[in-house]
């Protein structure tokens, strides 16, 4: 775990910048005029070759810097953001991901993107519009004959702590073109109060180039934000100065012989620099593994806490009852604090899809219209990172089959634009996440002829709706007609509920013929710790999601000594199957006079537990089991009880499917 | 093995009457037996799970391994807690030891390769045999013992261990 590996750090956000940058691009393509949308991008296109070319990326940064050359076009108002060049522009995002991710392979296809670029950008020029703050810096007043540069710079006072070399700067300064340096001495103080480690000199440096206004930019990369620099051309009045970047504030011009006349209010810049770099300010980057230690620390003293309370109910000591019931309250408190850390709000994934839907849209030629609500939303982050692939296929699956192409939605009288909605709501210990589209809807005729064909059921079969639409998530279960390069493989469907049944969550399908599909996944809050029903099984304790359990109920007399082939009850008028968990577990210690049945369900289906002891509820924090014990299928991981034992927890999806199997056999059997 | 020149710092265990060395460095405590939580339908290789400070943990027994009898726990009994490599990946796993001795040297040119006939176990499980005090240690494959992958599984190895027998 090497945390501090500065190339991952700039992988991790450079790909935050261009999750940034895509955000950004998207929505320039809805409102092309706004230059806020513009200059953010461009923002996040040179920090990223900034820093690219500081760790040694410099494929990403030659690309990024070319890049953002044609895109600076677009900035300065000589092109438009057209829906063309928003394409391609996602197009070389999409190349800068896949550089920073493969540094060592050779990639290919970045020229052709940047000549498509460069054409889409210099094939509509227009003439600078309106003049807003952007289009001022037009380069009519910048690239003109000025030759010689007057540049005044002081350093901040922390340079040199963090190793900024001076000399260095200059010599840079120096490849720029031929240079004048004078050092500026008046802000050297007494030699009694002078600091050796703060920068007091200042630079006044004459530059002659063309327009080295970028050239500087690129100088002072790391240092702009904080420190006092000034760039006067020469030969012009010298009131033109020109601002290297928008939300940096220069010094007012200042006069040849008074260098750094008029210092920046660093109170103001303080200000701007808090709202740019807001969330870097307010947020820490911790990596996901400190976050699950701290979590088992929790676990820990959460139960070392059960533990304490135990002892202190027997007790007589009230001194000692008033610490339990502290440490209690406390550290169910801080529980709740760190389970909320490892909460993230959903729209991170929201904002990937955007990208999907419209790639989609350009690829089936489906103009879509796509609505994300509830981005707010939080889950725990290792859920997020799992529901996206199930997502992904949802959406495509709404896109591409649920949503019909313009003419038959134009015939069916609907709006030509479809609508693909994801969103995410609570609902009690849950979360409800939606995909939903205004298409066509399911249609149940074909699913079943689509089933029988795949004997998934026989003609007989009598199915209730909901039945039949579950159908859709059988392995192999296409009604696709044809294969696109999205869908209709078949595969994929049967992966969504795979992965939600490994989250316990389930999937609820919802459809009107005619006006759309909405496929709902419910999702616990977290994976971390859940409530459970505490059972014993011979010797043994087991804990059972509280959220799967039903009911519980006595085993009737009757069917204790009953032979194996009729494992069912009679719940108010429907057959449960159950199963004996000393047989499921192979126990043989002698059984309880009275034994219980948890009723548990997952998705449709029911089956009873038969248990020895029902001890009560408990909260759960949830351990993985080892690869050593991954095959073993009836347990979905472990806990540590008050006292400090282990006991394990039954995967109750699974313990239904064998269940229903169970009856499958059984009334095949019987039918046979 | 054989060819390194530094010494092995090992841990010495016994199980039944052998004496068994684990690498030293992945130990990472050692403990008076806990409570053992079974988990049914497991391999007996690995048929439990303790609670080792707040985690949950695989207890595995390498007697199973190595088709020897197993008693039940007596106050020599310890868990060895350490760090094996199952598929690849770094795992805790709790190790129950008869007895454990001590940390030892194993001179590098003492340690020998396991015979491929001539041995009880599958020569697979063992490393080397190294000699102390005129005596054989056995260097197990911690590695192939954990691995999951191949197919093989555990239970069988012990059938085909003690029909050998």
């Amino acid at each position: 775990m090497n945390i501090s590996d500065p190339t991952e750090t700039f992988r991790q956000e450079a790909r935050e910048l261009l999750d940034l940058l895509e955000a950004g691009l998207l929505d320039l393509e809805q409102d092309p005029g706004n230059g806020d949308l513009i200059n953010s991008a461009f923002r996040a296109l040179h920090t990223i070759k900034g820093s690219g070319a500081m760790f040694g990326f410099t494929a990403v940064a030659e690309f990024v810097h070319e890049f953002e050359t044609a895109f600076d076009r677009v900035r300065k108002g000589q092109s438009e953001a057209t829906k063309a060049l928003i394409g391609v522009a996602l197009d070389a995002k999409d190349h800068i991901h896949r550089l920073i991710e493969n540094p060592d392979r050779r990639i290919t296809g970045g020229d052709v993107i940047l000549s498509q670029l460069r054409q889409v950008v210099e094939g509509t020029p227009v003439e600078p519009v309106a003049p807003s703050p952007v289009a001022e810096r037009t380069p009519a007043q910048k690239v003109d004959t000025t030759r010689l540069w007057r540049l005044t710079f002081f350093l901040p006072s922390d340079a040199l702590v963090y190793g900024t070399n001076p000399l260095l700067l200059l010599d840079e300064l120096a490849q720029i073109g031929p240079i004048t340096v004078t050092a500026l001495t008046d802000r050297i103080p007494d030699l009694d109060i002078l600091d050796p480690e703060v920068p007091q000199i200042g630079w006044q440096v004459d530059i002659e180039a063309d327009d080295p206004t970028s050239a500087i930019d690129d100088v002072f990369l790391f240092l702009r934000d904080s420190m006092e620099l000034s760039l006067v051309p020469l030969e012009r009045a010298p009131a033109a100065a020109i601002d290297l970047e928008e939300h940096t504030q220069l010094a007012a011009a200042p006069r040849a012989q008074e260098p750094a006349a008029v210092p920046v209010p660093p109170r103001a810049k303080a200000q701007e620099k808090a709202e740019t770099d807001k969330p870097a300010a307010s947020s820490l980057r911790v990596p996901a593994e400190r976050l699950d230690e701290l979590m088992d620390r929790v676990g820990e003293l959460v139960i070392a806490q059960a533990r304490l309370s135990q002892i202190a109910a027997l007790s007589s000591d009230t001194a000692l009852k008033t610490i339990a019931e502290e440490l209690e309250r406390l550290s169910s408190g801080l529980r709740d604090t760190t389970m909320g850390i490892r909460m993230v709000p959903i729209g991170s994934l929201f904002g990937r899809f955007r990208r999907l839907v419209h790639d989609l849209s350009g690829e089936l030629g489906k103009p879509i219209d796509f609505i994300t609500t509830g981005e707010e939303t939080e889950l725990d982050k290792t859920m997020i990172e799992r529901l996206a692939d199930p997502l992904v296929h949802l959406i495509r699956n709404s896109v591409d089959h649920g949503l019909e192409t313009a003419e038959r939605r134009a015939a069916a009288g609907k709006p030509a634009k479809g609508q693909v909605r994801l969103s995410a709501v609570y609902s009690g210990a849950e979360v409800a996440i939606s995909v939903s589209d205004d298409g066509a809807g399911l249609d149940a005729a074909r699913i079943r002829a689509k089933a029988e064909e795949n004997r998934l059921i026989t003609p007989e079969t009598k199915l209730t709706d909901g039945e039949l639409h579950q159908l859709i998530f059988a392995p192999g279960f296409s009604t696709a007609k044809e294969v696109t390069s999205l869908s209709g493989r078949g595969v994929g469907m049967d992966v969504v509920k795979r992965t939600i049944d490994g989250l316990r969550g389930t999937i609820e399908v919802s459809t009107r013929p005619g006006e759309g599909t909405t496929m709902t996944l419910r999702l616990p809050l977290t994976l971390a710790i859940i409530d459970g029903m505490l059972v014993r099984v011979g010797t043994g304790r087991y804990t059972i999601p509280l959220a799967a359990v039903e009911e519980c109920v006595e085993l009737p007399e009757g069917l204790e000594g009953q032979a194996k082939g009729r494992n069912f009850l009679d719940i108010r008028g429907s057959l449960v199957p159950y199963l004996r968990l000393r047989e499921v577990f192979g126990i043989t210690a002698p059984r309880e006079l009275h034994q219980k049945v948890v009723i548990v369900s997952s998705g449709e289906g029911r089956v009873g537990l038969v248990v020895d002891q029902i001890i009560g509820n408990n909260q759960t924090v949830i351990k993985q089991l080892s690869k050593l014990h991954s095959d073993i299928k009836s347990f979905s991981g472990a806990t540590i009880l008050g006292d400090g034992s282990v006991a394990l927890i039954l995967d109750t999806a699974h313990l239904v499917a064998s269940g229903q199997s169970y009856v499958d056999r059984n009334l095949n059997g019987r039918a046979a | 093995m054989s060819a390194s020149e530094a010494p092995m710092k090992a841990l010495t265990i016994r199980l039944q009457d052998e004496l068994f060395a684990v690498e030293a460095s992945q130990v990472r405590e050692i403990l008076d037996l806990v409570p053992i939580t079974e988990v049914p339908n497991a391999l007996p290789f690995v048929g439990g799970l303790i609670n080792v400070r707040g985690r949950v943990v695989p207890l595995a027994d390498l007697r199973v391994m190595f088709g020897m009898q197993r008693p039940e726990p007596d106050q020599d009994t310890r868990i060895v807690v350490m760090e094996v490599i199952i598929d690849g990946e770094p795992t805790i796993a709790g190790i129950l030891a008869d007895k454990v001795h001590d940390v030892t040297d194993i001179e590098a040119a003492s340690i020998e390769e396991a015979p491929r006939v001539g041995m009880r176990w599958r020569p697979d499980f063992v490393k080397g045999i190294g000699k102390r005090n005129g005596g054989f240690i056995i260097i197990p494959d911690m590695e192939r013992i954990f691995d999951t992958t191949d197919g093989r599984t555990p239970a069988a190895a012990t059938t085909e261990e003690r029909s050998s027998l």
